[in-house]
């Protein structure tokens, strides 16, 4: 039966979950306490969320249920979007619950499907839960057998069960398809949310948009007027706390594999039919098994890792010296590569993917970069200061787009061209109505709506493109050491060169 | 801030880019000019909330006051530019004597090229909003039937005068209502026989909640007036029982339905900034507004 009260027609209701609630596994990891917890106090605050929306935390701590909402209270206070209210955290309070045991004791599991189903009762979540594993993937398989013998993953015809993991969805082709299949045994892929955030932000949803809704960009979109394609997520941090994490994984597959691919993806790929989910998800994975990458891979690739030094005016450790980092350690935290999409569209078209930590500031963007102008009518000396043209997605930070074109030098006798650019922002981020992508996609899991989550064929089709690379660099010994604050390894600079090419500066 | 005295609206608009350029940006990403025609009483909440929207929408906002007695005409201006309050640009411009009457005149040349115009009365409005002067070159027309002297007398004359591209900020403090309502029902509830919507005395909302409820669910609806702020409670009659939102304070509200426990919502009144940022989000015309004010039964 349809809701007489929705119509499409009504431009203002907002999508509000049904009942719901969240069962939360790694209640102490960064991103619980500082993307999940105060993603779900931000939609409470802003009325998305059912009334009755109850969070479980499960953990292998002694702990009661007030000290679990402790921990969230504490994590909704330094970390949400929204300013602190009372009354919101009082009834997201009255559904905390928490579940002690350890990951692997059934009589944990039989404690949660209680704690649930009394949830159910009590607080009218209706039986819809989602699990979100914010764990190490190690883990996945004894909290994914243990959900499936318990009961609590079986979907009903009125109640649905959701997962929702991060990345790393494996570290390889094999493990991601082992992970796959894991998951798979258990949840159907329907009710699978594997989360890249790059996904949720509406600068990269944006990307989209310019391309096909506008009539003056797409007739360039592609190999007669594009000449490449700069692709950088860059970051100004280290690796902090995440030793663990990080050593043996890397910068390629810790932001190449899935966000950088991902907006390869939206940028590179055909108009979808419509925006739904399984129309987006084909274009993706089409363009995404057109990508080649370079026969002489040493030359089309480069890695670094962050020395000591100085960035922005303090200073800070080198990666073999970070805590918990192995001396010897032949992890890259920078990356770059070239890769080539096999279409009519791109052919001849380099794509630049590049990222790393600890760079000279913190900028993600996709840049298109044309070809010059066929023939230049002016004096050579005149167009020197004259570069390609360029379309800037300006992903983060500072959202928005950027032009770059030439111009006439005002009061110059001879016609002096130069580079300007035309900026475009978006209205201010901080507003309370732009949501931060962790709670546009949290509030899609509650709701169902899986257009902004990759599915599995476009995670193995990363791995496929990124394997080789990995293997190969694997005998090529320790990555070359590169200055911190600055823009990463000088073979970056050759790895372009080689093309006839340059970076630009981001 | 810039006072400008016996001015034409040319002046202004060159003054406003000569700011822009003083400060370095003279090119903007505006997305709409926001036409308030305003009295000294309103003028100055109005502006604010609008400038404070700015940082949403970045806009060009023209407050027009008409100031018709007995003066020569004279137009006097203060502009601001990218300010604390906001970064849109705002011209305050106060319409002496006969001007008054041609305020239309004045907002011509401040009109951004090319993008969307978007008038706003805070107080009283022209009975039709679309044949207005100012009216006419704008896509969406803002009206607050609850800032009227009569507010039901004002939501008669906003049925009469509907144009598609019309919307009252009274139906805009109805929609946390309706999306909590719309929530509840995305779990079938059943049919719905009788609604009762209760709120303030001549609290325009309350009708236009009620009227749209009615409609959607083709039931008989009942207005019950009290002396609380705004609208406070809604109870529609079920097959089983009693489905009911009651506001309890200034955020809070309790959701009763059959067969479950009772559990409390957010449901924090509004503020105008609040409510002018959900009207700019969308400029196309607002259908259900439109199918809601003109079946309106008053």
């Amino acid at each position: 039966m349809t809701n007489p009260l929705r119509s499409p027609k009504d431009q203002r209701l907002p999508r509000i979950a049904g009942p719901c609630g969240m069962v939360l596994f790694g209640v102490t990891g960064d991103l619980a306490r500082k993307k999940v917890m105060p993603a779900i106090y931000d939609l409470a605050n802003r009325g998305f969320l059912p009334p009755g929306f109850s969070l479980v935390g499960f953990a292998r701590r002694d702990w009661a249920d007030e000290d679990f909402a402790q921990i969230v209270h504490d994590a909704v206070r330094e970390h949400a979007r929204t300013p602190f209210r009372e009354e919101t955290w009082q009834q997201l309070c009255e559904g905390i619950r928490f579940v002690a045991g350890d990951l692997s004791d059934a009589a944990a599991y039989d404690e949660l499907s209680r704690v649930v189903a009394d949830l159910d009762e009590k607080r009218g979540t209706g039986g819809n839960h989602a699990f979100y594993l914010s764990i190490p993937p190690g883990l996945f398989p004894v909290v994914l057998e243990h959900l499936k013998t318990s009961g609590l993953a079986t979907n009903t015809p009125d109640a649905w069960r959701r997962v929702v993991i991060e990345k790393p969805f494996g570290h390889d082709l094999e493990s991601a398809q082992q992970l796959n299949e894991l998951v798979g045994t258990v949840f159907d892929t329907g009710s699978v949310f594997r989360i890249d955030h790059y996904l949720g932000k509406e600068t990269v949803q944006n990307i989209l948009a310019v391309r096909f809704a506008n009539e003056m960009f797409e007739p360039l979109w592609n190999s007669n007027y594009v000449d490449n394609v700069q692709i950088t997520m860059a970051e100004d941090i280290g690796i902090g706390g995440r030793a663990g994490y990080y050593d043996g994984i890397g910068a390629a597959r810790d932001v190449i594999q899935n966000h950088l691919l991902q907006l390869l993806a939206l940028t590179a790929m055909e108009e979808p039919l419509t925006f739904a989910a399984a129309e987006v998800r084909a274009e993706k994975e089409k363009v995404l098994s057109a990508v080649r990458l370079p026969k002489d891979l040493g030359a089309h690739t480069a890695r670094g890792q962050y020395a000591a030094g100085w960035q922005g005016g303090i200073p800070v450790l080198g990666y073999l010296q970070e805590e918990g980092i192995d001396p010897d350690s032949h992890t890259e935290t920078f990356a770059a590569m070239r890769v080539d999409i096999d279409n009519r569209r791109w052919a001849g078209v380099p794509f630049y993917l590049r990222t790393g930590k600890r760079l000279g500031r913190r900028v993600t963007e996709v840049a298109v970069i044309f070809k010059r102008a066929p023939h230049l009518p002016f004096l050579a000396e005149a167009v020197q200061e004259l570069g390609n043209n360029a379309l800037v997605f300006r992903i983060q930070p500072d959202e928005g787009i950027t032009v770059r074109f030439g111009s006439k030098v005002p009061d110059t006798s001879s016609m002096e061209v130069r580079d300007v650019t035309m900026d475009f922002q978006y209205g201010e981020t901080f507003t309370e109505s732009s949501p931060e992508a962790y709670e546009r996609l949290i509030l899609d899991v509650l709701i169902g709506d899986p257009p902004l989550f990759p599915r599995h064929v476009e995670v193995e089709l990363g791995w496929k493109i990124l394997d080789p690379v990995l293997d190969f660099w694997a005998q090529q010994g320790q990555p070359d050491q590169y200055v911190s604050g600055g823009w990463g390894p000088p073979i970056q600079y050759d790895m372009l060169a080689r093309d006839g090419r340059a970076w630009r500066r981001p | 801030m810039i006072r400008l005295e016996k001015t034409s609206g040319g002046a202004v608009a060159a003054a406003i880019n000569a700011e822009r350029h003083r400060l370095g940006s003279p090119t903007t990403g505006m997305v709409l000019t926001l036409l308030i025609m305003a009295d000294e009483e309103t003028q100055s909440d109005a502006t604010a909330a609008a400038a404070s929207v700015a940082r949403q929408h970045p806009m060009r906002i023209i407050t027009l006051i008409g100031r018709p007695e007995g003066r020569a005409a004279q137009l006097d201006a203060e502009i601001s530019v990218g300010g604390d309050e906001g970064p849109g640009e705002v011209a305050i411009l106060r319409l002496r004597g006969e001007l008054a009457e041609h305020g239309n005149s004045v907002a011509v040349p401040l009109l951004l090229p090319d993008t969307p115009v978007v008038a706003y009365w805070p107080g009283s409005a022209p009975d039709v909003p679309a044949d207005s002067p100012i009216g006419r070159h704008s896509q969406r027309r803002i009206t607050d039937a609850a800032a009227a002297d009569d507010p039901i007398e004002a939501l008669r004359t906003r049925k009469r005068g509907y144009r598609p591209g019309d919307t009252d900020l009274a139906w805009a403090r109805c929609t946390q209502w309706r999306s909590v309502l719309a929530a509840a029902f995305d779990a079938p509830l059943g049919e719905v026989h009788h609604i009762r919507v209760e709120g303030e005395r001549d609290n325009p909302s309350v009708i236009l909640l009620g009227a749209w409820l009615s409609q959607c669910f083709q039931a008989s609806v009942e207005t019950v007036w009290n002396e609380n702020l705004g609208i406070s409670s809604v109870t529609l009659d079920l097959d089983d029982g009693q489905m009911s939102i009651t506001r309890q304070d200034e955020k809070t509200a309790c959701i009763a339905r059959p067969g479950r426990a009772d559990a409390q919502i957010t449901l924090p009144r509004r503020s105008t900034p609040a409510l002018m940022a959900e009207e700019l989000r969308r400029l196309d015309p607002d259908d259900m507004y439109g199918s809601v004010i003109t079946n309106l039964e008053i």
